[in-house]
């Protein structure tokens, strides 16, 4: 038996192995972790922006474009979604608010009233990013996910002032087949929310991506055009905008700042 | 090229087969058919292909540089096991830079970038070559293999791109129907056959060019 074959140098052998390896993948993992958060975050501030229509979505922006942005005309600010009131500012820092984070932490989250849109749990308060113009509020953007078909829809829903019709959405993170549910990314498929209404005049969460085409936002504007070959996608994006939109998700908030009751 | 090749001192014969062979005679997706299953998934665009394509070149070179430096202290018991965790460290350090780096990106990969620690063609170079042939020519054999691999994907991601979106690398090149040019383009490049129907076209290509890769029978 050679001297590579014993079982105490294989065991040696091993051991050194592992302990070189864990040691390269511990270190890439932590000395990169600063930089990934930061990206992580500046990817999602860009979508609010997208939503907003204040980048365009294959625009290449840096940290220190929407750094720019959200000092110099983005007000966030966290709602209560219970009570629909707005968060004091001061007590804690808004833009710094995890709401994926805040949902797994069962101080900060309840279990989600039955719902269709696949919500198990919601945060107890929702992040909402003002976008001012002139000193007044111009939109607002608030944040929406839902169970699609393959996992959870991330996005973001931008609200004119008058807290009803739709400036644009943006869908940031998902697992939607491409090329079929996929096209929810699809900017060209965003852009046809633009100038819709979320809510029918009774003040229902109405919307509904339907089969086929939709008129345009003025004659038909609680549809938008569905995607070939992705119902299910399709039924996601209804029911999640609708739970969004619902009391049960930032309906109290809107309604509130509707009838002036939240002013900033 | 000494530091390389410190046996010979010179960019010999054997090099250069190592490095140039598996790009063309002895591709691993045309020749061997190996690493079919990624090169389904992420030839949609050229970009994503490329930076696949990047960390295959990569994580084979390494790999192969690594195994083959220890390959004489390498019990033959736990050989595949103590190959496969250093291709998993690569795959994962390869994964984080992306994610500090081309966060985008590293999004629209998503599994498929820690996958390259299941493609054949890292785990067969390690295995096949690197075990019993020294780090300079390891090196080199997996660079080739690498850019190989990522020679076939990039022509496959031109192809889908041009065809399926009417762009190259993001450029418009087929103004599309809906946009108001003249292009409809091909859904069908956008699905996963259409990967498979251009590599078969590609393998057919290369055979027919040399018949000495045809089997007898």
């Amino acid at each position: 038996m050679s001297r590579l074959d014993s079982p105490r140098y294989t065991f040696i052998f091993a051991t050194v192995m592992c302990v070189v390896c864990a040691a390269l993948v511990s270190v890439a993992a932590v000395s990169l972790a600063p930089r990934q958060k930061a990206n992580a975050r500046l990817y999602m501030e860009k979508n609010v922006l997208v939503a907003a229509g204040l980048v365009a979505p294959g625009q290449n922006v840096g940290l220190g474009d929407v750094e720019r942005v959200f000092q110099s005309d983005i007000k966030v600010r966290l709602v209560d979604f219970a009570t629909g009131k707005l968060v004091p500012e001061g007590e804690r820092n808004a833009r710094d608010y995890d709401q994926r984070a805040a949902r797994s932490d069962p101080a900060a989250s309840r279990e989600a009233p039955a719902n269709d849109a696949g919500i198990k749990r919601v945060a107890n308060r929702g992040v909402v990013y003002f976008v001012m113009k002139d000193g007044k509020v111009d939109q607002m953007v608030i944040s929406v996910e839902g169970l699609g078909m393959w996992g959870t829809i991330y996005g973001f829903l931008a609200l004119d002032k008058d807290a009803v019709t739709v400036r644009g959405i943006t869908y940031y993170d998902h697992r939607e087949t491409p090329g079929l549910g996929g096209e929810i990314g699809n900017p060209a498929w965003q852009a046809m929310w633009k100038g819709r209404r979320g809510y029918d005049d009774r003040g229902n969460a109405r919307i509904t991506v339907i089969k086929g085409q939709a008129g345009p936002p003025e004659t038909d504007p609680l549809s938008v055009d569905g995607l070939s070959g992705a119902t299910i996608t399709s039924n996601a994006v209804t029911r999640l905008m609708r739970f969004w939109l619902s009391e049960d998700g930032y309906g109290r908030f809107l309604n509130r700042f509707r009838e002036r009751k939240e002013v900033l | 090229m000494s530091a390389i090749s410190p046996a010979t001192g010179a960019f010999g014969k054997r090099e250069r087969a190592a490095l140039l062979d598996p790009i063309l005679t002895n591709n691993p997706i045309g020749v061997q058919v190996l690493g079919i299953c990624s090169a389904l998934a992420v030839t949609t665009r050229i970009d994503k292909a490329l930076v696949m394509g990047a960390g295959v070149i990569l994580v084979t070179m390494l790999a192969n540089l690594a195994v083959s430096l220890v390959r004489n202290h390498t019990p033959g018991s736990i050989r595949i096991i103590v190959q496969l965790a250093i291709i998993a460290s690569l795959v994962i350090v390869f994964d984080q830079v992306l994610k500090a780096t081309l966060y985008e990106l590293s999004l629209e990969l998503s599994v498929f970038v820690g996958l390259i620690i299941t493609n054949c063609i890292v785990m067969g170079r390690a295995e096949g070559y690197a075990m019993s042939n020294p780090p300079g020519l390891s090196l080199l054999d997996g660079l080739g293999n690498g850019l190989g691999y990522a020679l076939v994907l990039f022509l496959v991601a031109f192809f889908r791109e041009l065809f399926g979106a009417g762009k190259v690398l993001g450029f418009v090149v087929l103004p599309l129907a809906k946009d108001g040019g003249w292009y409809v383009p091909n859904g069908l490049m956008l699905l996963a056959p259409s990967g498979l129907l251009l590599i078969a076209g590609l393998i057919w290509l290369l055979r027919t060019l040399k018949p000495e890769l045809q089997e007898k029978d």
